[in-house]
This record gives C-alpha cells, structure tokens and sequence, in this order.
C-alpha cells in the first residue's frame, strides 16, 4: 500500500477498494517498525487516528467523502495541535498542548485526512539538518548516517520512508525545499500568502510559509488545495481565489520557457548534482520547454541578507516564549528577571541562542540601519532581480541544494557552513515567490533535488512542470532500500 | 532670573470600540481576571494580530477633528521589550509611519485667551495587561484582560508654558474625545491618562531645558499640581548649580511630588521595527469620506453658530458647547418650538444647571427631557406662565410630572391676564385698604410694592405681572 | 566586525536570555563568524532603494468591531505554569 502515491490511494479509497482504517493500520504498524530507526515522529497518535479513520470510512459508506478523506498525513510539530502536544522541537514547550487548532491543521482536518503523528524538526525552524533538535537528530532514510535536512527534516523522512501518505512542512529559506531534496521527495514552498500562518509557531513572519511534502507534484497539487486559501485570522494571507491546482497538471509544456541562472551553476555546486540537474533539464527541453540562460546578479547577497532578517524578526518572535504564561519556567526563579533569563536559558537551544543574539544585536540603538534596514533594501535588491528576469521566462530551474545530504555532525561545528546550505533556496523566501523542489537523481546513493520557481501565485506551473517531468522520470518513485 | 517653563503632553486615549484592537475579545471594564483575554491576546504560540476597522475609523476621526494630516501609508512596529503583562514581549505601535501626522487645537484659557497647541502625532497601540502586587504573598498575580485594548497616542508639541495651560490643554482633548465618540474619558478607569514633558529655561532661550517625564497623572488636578512641583524642583535644581536628569518621574498623590523611576531607566534599548504579522495600513480618500460623512460639528464651529445665528451670548454658547450631550440637549430644547434659542440657553444654563449643580447630577441623568424643558418654555413664552410659575412647573417636572399642561392644570398654574379679572382683584384690595391709598396719594410711591404684592397674593400668584402693575399704576392715580 | 563577550552579555540581558559564563566566548566568536558573513551587505549600493519588510505587495484587510471571543480562561490557562485565580503568578515585580 505504502508504494502509492497518495492521489493512487485517493483513488482507490474512493472505489472503494482501499479503507481508511486499513491504510492508517499498514501505516502505524511501519512506523512502529521504522520510527525509532529514523527519529522522525515526536508524536504518534494511534488512537486518534484510528477513530479519524473509522470516522472517514463511514463518510465514505454515506457518500460524503472528499478527495483526500481518509488519506494518512503527519505535521510538522511547529503546526498548533489540540490533541498532542506541540513542541516546536524544543525544551521550550516540551509537554505543550495548544489551547488551539492552527488553520492548515484544521483545513487539512476538515478535508478528511487523518492525522498519524507530529513530525521531528529543528527548533523553532532553526536548521537545515535537522540536528537541532531538542528530542535528537532525525536520519535520512537513504542512508542513516546522513542528515535528512532541514527545518522540516522529520517530514521529509517520514514521506521518504513512507512512513504516512504526505507530511506538512514550513519554510523559512529552504526547509521545504532542502530536506525533500535530501529525501527525494516532492515539496513545494507556496506564494508568501497562500497558506495560513494562523498556528503555524513563527519563526520569521515575513519568510514563513506552510506547505504540503509528499511523493509527487500531483499528490502536492491535492494537498495545497486542501491547505491554501484566505484566513481571516493571518493579515497577510492572501485573499485571492485559489485555482484548481490539479486542473492544469498534465498541460503541455511547449514554448514554456525556463530561465536557468548562471549563479547557480559557479563554484560550491556539486559536480554530481550539477549533472543531475542538467540531465533534468535536458529532459524538460526535449518536453519542449525552451531552456534560456538567465542573470539573478544579486543571488550572492541572499545569505547576508536572510541571515540578518530572519533572526531579527525571530529575536523578536521568541520574546513570548518567558515562562510565564505557558512553556518552560526554572526552578525557583528568584525575580522576575531571573525567570525570564533562566527560562529562556534552559529552554532554548545553542543555535536558536544564537540566531535571538544575532536578531537582537541587528536591531538594537547604532545598528539598524547597518544591518537591518540594510538588509530590507538588498530584500529589494533581491526581489526586483526576479522581476526582471520573469519578463523574459516563465519559470526559473536549477539545483535545490549545492551538495547532497551531508553526514551528521559534519558542519555541527559551523553555523556560517550550515548556511550555505539555503544558498539557492533562500531568494524565493525573501522575495516571496512559489518554489518547488522535486527528485532529480541520485550521486550516490543520496537523492538530488530540482529546484523550480515561478512568479507569484502561480504554483499551478510549478506543480504543472513538475508533474510533466513525473511523468517521463521515475526518481520519485524510488523507495529507500531499507523501507521497501 | 526668570524661568519659562516648556511643556508638552503625551495623552493615551482608550478608544471607545467593542472589540480590542487586535482581536475579537471584549474591552469591557472590571472583568474577571483573564476572562476577556483571548488567545491573541495572550500572545499564544501562533496567534497573529488582524486590526480593527473601527480602531481606524476613530483614529481618522481624531485627524479630522484636529485638522490633522493623515498617513495614507501607515506603518505598525513592534516596540520590543520584557515585562509581565506584556504578553508578547513586544508591544504593537507606530514608530515612523503613525496614523495621524501634525494637526493643531484651539484651546481657551481661563482668562479667556485663545492659544494655538501644535499636534507633533497620534499613533495607535496596544495596551498592556495589570499586575496585581496585593492579592498573593511574596508573587505578582498578571491579568491580560486588558492586554490588547486599542489606545490613541496623541502627542503635543511643547507649546504649553504653564500648567493652567497644560491643563487646558488636557480638558480640551478631554472633551473633545468625547466630542466626537472616541473615548468614553473616564479617567479613573484610566480610558484617558496624560503624561507630561517638563523642562524650564531662561525667558527667552530658544534652546530647550533637559525634559523629565512625569508619568501616571490620572487627574486634572494631579497633572496641575505635578507640573507646579516639577517646575519647582528643576528650578531649584539649576539655581543651586546642579543640572537636572533626563529620567522618567512618578507623581505621588498622598505626598504631593514627583519622584524618580529608576527602575524604568536601565538601558531601553525597545529595538522598533515593522511588524512582519502586520502588512502597512492604507487608508484611501474614500475611506476618509466615509468617516467625514459620521463627523459631528465641531466644537469650535458648534459655537461660533451659537452665537452667530442663534444670538447666543459668547460665554453662554462656550458653557454649552462644553461638551456634546449638553449641546445637543439644548439644540433639542428649541428645534421646532416657537421660541427663540435664547430662552432655551436661560432656561437650561439657569434652572437646569443650577439644579443639576445642587443635585451633583450629570445631564445625562436630568429627569427633565429637552422635549419637557421645550414644552415648558412654550408656555412661558406665549404668556400661559410667569417666569415664576414656570420655575414651579419645572420643579414638578423635576420630580417626575411628564405633561408640562396638565400640570398647569390640575395645580391650577395658569397665568391670570383677563384684564377684567386683574381690574376686579386690584379694586378689591384699593378698597380694603383706604388707608394706604391715601398715603400713596400723598406721594408715598413705594407703598406700589405693597398693592402689588396684595394682588399677587390674591391672584395666588397668578396674575400677569405686567399687566398687574400697569392697571395698578392707572388706579391708584385716580 | 567582531563581538566580545562583554557585547554577548550585553545582548543577552537585552533579550533575557541565559548564558553560561563559559558559552560567552565561543558565541561571541560563532556570532562574530555571522557578522562577517552579514558584513558583505555594507558594500551594496542601496541609495534609494525603499526598505522591503513584506514579501507581496499587501496591504491590510480589516476585522469588524465585533466581540466573537468568549471567555476561555481554563483552557488558555492550562499550559501555564502557575496560575491562582484566574491570574498568571510570576516572582513579585517591585514597581
């Protein structure tokens, strides 16, 4: 069962040939076969799920089913849950249950879908290897000494692992995009807007983003429309309609121009990679996609400016989080500002530590305008360099990622190193433009990821080229040898 | 040496809306504790800010009542900084972008004079919750109910030089908050609270004194007497040679002066900068229009139409333009009526307020309508009652009569001026008192009171008195 | 642009955040390693270029004045870790 994709499974709940509580059975029974081997649950709600899954099958008998009811998803564990707790990844709210539901949780919910568990992930968001987490390091499934990425490392291992149908994951500056790579999975970062943030713990309010991994584009396309759309509770979701994303899935790609940036293909890229993606795109030409070399001059700055943006907004985001009215608090705090500093001492992680630092300092008297508002003009910089070139093309391709997935501990010792891992990723955040990343290959052994962006809200393209391209490769289709 | 004292007033107004500013809970007063904090509120992991519409609306009303400039473009930040009834450890303002930009206010002082008071801005924010220092031993108990109550920051430019100006200043906004349904001003329960910018220089400078703060003055009086003290204090200061501190200060009540907050002092670093939950606020000209369209007049031009059409005296139109239930009542009192609008401003400015006074009795609370007081007045004013009479219908009114002719009636008030009758009554007492008729003959004039009063006693005080004293007059001559 | 650990403490204090004295030296060297990563920024030209602190190009939607939150004090209140009636509690805050 666990080798369809979920529009397969979809397809045959609704014939009838598969039930939901069989499927959600098939899977609990993997994840208590492979969870503890990968890390990537923090939670796993078996009786919820099992009662979801009875529930679906009798709206299915009546004839009240969706599209997706039924279909098994885990969360991200940075999505508000009622009915497990919600940890962010870290000591911070180890044992918290929200009082409330996030939008996407509750959207997803209303769609049919059945939720099997929380997924494992950097703290706060803050990571792309998935080693900063409080409750330990996630494996990737391809080769478990491997880091599977990050932040969303425990949903891309889990959907890699097939461990549950699909998983929810939120990007910051790649940790969509980054751990599907490093997993060989399909993720897509929607339009900043598109999905509600309402729930969804912020890391950094302006980049983050919510979005749907999963095997294929086709099974993204099912999950987005269920996610996407207006909430009356997040000011800056967008209120446009959303479009039937799987409407246009299988259009033609001929005359479709690609814009392929030179940046992206200079010194840090992997040989390996780089040939992946070049066989990628070959394979979009010859679907008669008209492939034009491209210019994003100030693609260099991103990192500069995302790490100076992202902390300051998460410095200020992480205020809440004091002991007081939820989370952590230490022992016998002797005065107000002993709770607050030895709270958020013991409840925060090194690399959340550091960023809050780095946000703070960005911010403070004699700074700002050095550093962040800096930083929001280079964001302009930024985001006008994609304007240009989407005059001339329709879609931007090239890597996800400079390398594969690296070894645990290999770049632990190295925040700026760690960085480097967002250098393609990070410039769809800043400006806010739909990105998808889907499997390209393999350098050995370990999967590659295509990167594709498009301009604002037309995530139909992207999952309508990606769906093209799944339609002539089989690299999403390949199973870790050890999850077969 | 002369000192010239330089102040300017930083007002919070709580904005009068159902709903708190950034989400749906209520703003209601006096609460259990945490009852009306939502999870908003709270600052839950996840929640997110969405404004409120009528927040907007009264902060553009402000603008267009202050001839204002408004902000197209608006921006909110985040003023960032630890304490624990501030939820989120930021507080949602406006830094660069406020709402509204310079406007200026008319104010009168008490001698009379007028005074131009510059507006510097009004922002809009959010409130913080209470701590509670009194209810458990050794902790503080945080209550977030009022956590998120939408306020308006309306800050002057120093232009006020002492504190009879400065209090002017403040009852003006005072009233005019009210004026135009903003702000309920109830200062005990601290809807509208003032902090003031002090600082002296030598008459003259145009360079300005190192300003204190004085915080927490929910008085008129206390800000009077705040200022006086820290005026004293910082003259003081620099008579003896010493140099005063930029510092927050706290005026006691019960000790009459101003101390310092030292605590509120260490190193205020509130690292501003604009909310990314919170997209610029854009406000278009038809959205102005809209609030234009539900503006009521003006005070000022309120008054100026008082005495310029209505023929109403200045002081007594400033009296009833003092605020807007009071103006209202009196247009009320004569629209329709016969009447001219000046015996309504007698009426209402004489008996009413003079009883209200006596009572301490707010108008809204007056037992006697506009409609009563116009009916009453009706029938001063075609002749049916005295000025006298009148006072005894309203005193009927006051406790409770609702038909101002049908107590006329049943009390038997109507005003004698059948001349006939007068005539009748006038020979009766001539002719029961011979006596002080012939006096009278013999030129003692002021035994006229004394005939007078006897046929006013015997109308029951119901004789037309003009036309009793004119018929007494040809009698007693012949 | 390099921090020292007397600035890292500085800066910890602004965001109440507890440091082992003996974390300060390396997190004042990692985030020394962030600045200069962060330092190529000063060499862009940016002369008029608008400051960008929202991704699209929204603007605000606006709520109705409408109280649709009802008291929910028990469930809010059940994460917290102290709390008596009805209030949050934290160590005595002398004014």
């Amino acid at each position: 069962m666990h080798d369809k994709t979920l529009a397969e499974q979809a397809a045959l709940l609704a014939s009838g040939e598969l039930h939901s509580s069989d499927l959600v059975e098939h899977y609990l029974q993997r994840i208590e076969q492979h969870g503890e081997a990968l890390n990537a649950f923090l939670a796993v709600d078996a009786d919820g799920a099992r009662r979801a899954a009875a529930a679906a099958d009798e709206q299915r008998k009546a004839g009240n089913a969706g599209p997706l009811t039924g279909v098994p998803i885990a969360h991200k564990d940075i999505f508000c849950t009622t009915q497990m707790p919600t940890t962010c990844g870290s000591r911070m709210l180890q044992n918290f249950v929200s009082p409330y539901e996030a939008t996407v949780v509750e959207k997803l919910r209303t769609a049919g879908l059945v939720t099997l568990g929380k997924a494992n992930m950097d703290e706060f968001a803050m990571g792309s290897s998935n080693e900063n987490s409080y409750y330990g390091p996630v494996a990737n499934p391809w080769q478990q000494d491997r880091v599977p990425g990050g932040s969303s490392g425990g949903s891309a291992a889990i959907v890699a692992a097939r461990l549950a149908s699909a998983a929810t994951g939120t990007d910051t500056g790649g940790s969509i995009r980054q751990p599907a790579a490093y997993c060989g999975i399909t993720g897509i970062k929607p339009t900043y807007g598109r999905v509600s943030r309402y729930g969804m713990i912020a890391f950094a309010s302006s980049l983050d983003q919510g979005g749907p991994m999963a095997q294929t584009a086709e099974d993204c396309a099912l999950l987005l429309q269920a996610m996407a759309g207006h909430d009356s509770r997040d000011s800056t979701c967008s209120p446009l309609a959303v479009p039937d994303f799987s409407a246009t899935l299988n259009a033609e790609l001929k005359g479709l121009r690609i814009g392929v940036p030179q940046e992206y293909f200079a010194e840090g890229l992997d040989d390996d990679v780089a040939r992946c993606v070049n066989e990628a795109l070959a394979v979009l030409e010859a679907e008669g996609a008209i492939l034009k070399p491209i210019s994003l001059p100030n693609q260099g700055l991103c990192i500069p400016a995302y790490y100076v943006i992202a902390p300051a907004e998460a410095s200020s985001n992480l205020s809440r989080f004091d002991g007081v009215r939820f989370g952590h608090r230490c022992e016998n705090p002797q005065d107000i500002d002993d709770l607050y500093t030895r709270s958020r001492g013991e409840g925060f992680g090194p690399e959340v530590k550091r960023r809050i630092l780095i946000g703070a300092y960005a911010l403070s008297a004699g700074y700002y305008d050095a550093y962040y508002k800096k930083a929001q003009q280079v964001r302009q910089l930024v985001s006008d360099d994609f304007s240009n070139a989407f005059a001339d093309v329709d879609v931007i391709a090239g890597p996800t990622t400079p390398t594969t997935a690296f070894a645990r501990g290999a770049k632990s010792d190295d925040p700026v190193a760690m960085y480097l891992n967002d250098l393609f990723t990070v410039s769809a955040n800043l400006s806010g433009l739909p990105a998808l990343s889907a499997p390209c290959g393999f350098a050995e052994g370990l999967p590659v990821g295509l990167q594709l962006c498009a301009p604002a809200n037309q995530e139909a393209r992207l999952l309508n080229v990606a769906h093209r391209y799944q339609s002539v490769t089989d690299w999403h289709r390949q199973i870790p040898a050890n999850f077969a | 040496m002369t000192w010239e004292t330089v102040i300017g007033l930083e007002i919070h107004a709580q904005l009068a809306t159902r709903s708190k500013i950034f989400s749906a809970a209520s703003t209601a007063f006096g609460a259990e504790p945490n009852t009306q904090a939502s999870a908003v509120d709270l600052g839950l992991p996840g929640v997110l800010p969405v404004v409120n519409r009528e927040v907007v609306r009264m902060a553009v009303r402000f603008a267009l009542a202050t001839d204002a400039s408004i902000t197209r473009r608006s921006v909110f930040a985040r003023k960032n900084y630890f304490y624990p009834d501030l939820p989120k450890g930021y507080q949602i303002s406006q830094m660069a972008f406020p709402i509204v930009g310079e406007g200026s206010i008319t104010i009168t002082l008490p001698d009379g004079q007028e005074k131009l008071i510059g507006l510097t801005r009004a922002h809009l924010e959010e409130d913080a919750g209470k701590s509670v220092h009194d209810l458990f031993e050794g902790m503080t108990g945080i209550d977030l109910n009022r956590a998120g109550t939408p306020l308006l920051e309306i800050v002057s430019e120093p232009d006020m030089r002492s504190a009879t100006e400065a209090v002017a200043y403040a009852r003006y906004m005072h009233s005019l908050v009210r004026y135009i349904d903003i702000c309920d001003g109830n200062m005990q329960e601290g809807s509208f609270r003032c902090d003031a910018n002090v600082s002296v220089r030598q008459a003259g400078s145009d360079t300005l004194g190192t300003r204190t703060e004085i915080k927490n003055l929910n008085s008129f009086r206390f800000l009077e007497r705040a200022i006086d003290f820290e005026v004293e204090r910082q003259i003081d200061i620099i008579e003896d040679g010493g140099t005063v501190v930029q510092e927050t200060r706290l005026y006691d009540a019960d000790k009459d002066e101003t101390r310092s907050m030292r605590s509120k002092e260490e190193a205020n670093d509130y690292r501003y900068f604009p909310d990314p939950d919170l997209p610029p606020l854009v406000i278009d000209e038809a959205f102005i229009e809209s609030v234009r369209a539900t503006m009521p007049e003006l005070p000022v031009a309120r008054r100026a139409r008082f005495i310029d059409e209505l023929e109403i005296a200045a002081a007594d139109a400033q009296a009833l333009c003092a605020d807007r239930q009071t103006a209202d009542y009196f247009e009320a009192v004569f629209e329709g009526r016969q009447f001219a609008p000046k015996l309504a401003a007698n009426w209402m400015l004489g008996e009413l307020f003079a009883r209200l006074n006596k009572e301490d009795m707010a108008l809204a609370d007056a037992p006697v309508s506009a409609r009563l007081m116009g009916d009453l007045i009706t029938r001063v004013d075609d002749g049916t009652l005295s000025g006298k009479l009148g006072k005894q219908v309203f005193d009927a009114l006051w406790g409770g009569e609702q038909d101002v002719d049908a107590v006329i009636d049943a009390r038997g008030l109507k005003q004698i001026t059948d001349t006939g009758a007068i005539e009748a009554m006038i020979d009766e007492v001539i002719a029961a008192n011979p006596s002080q008729l012939a006096e009278y003959r013999a030129g003692k004039e002021k035994l006229l009171s004394f005939f007078v009063g006897a046929v006013m006693k015997a109308s029951k005080g119901k004789a037309n008195p003009a036309q009793l004293n004119q018929i007494l007059r040809d009698k007693l001559k012949a | 642009m390099s921090l020292t650990p007397d600035d890292i403490e500085k800066i910890a204090h602004l965001a109440r955040l507890g440091i082992d004295k003996d974390a300060l030296e390396p997190l004042a060297a990692d985030l020394s390693t962030m600045l200069d990563l962060v330092e190529q920024l000063q060499a862009v030209d940016t002369e008029g270029v608008e400051p960008m602190a929202h991704p699209a190009n929204a603007t605000l939607l606006l709520r109705d004045d409408v109280v649709t939150e009802t008291d929910q004090r028990e469930t809010l209140q059940a994460p917290a870790p102290a709390t008596q009636d009805g209030y949050f509690l934290v160590p005595r805050v002398i004014e």
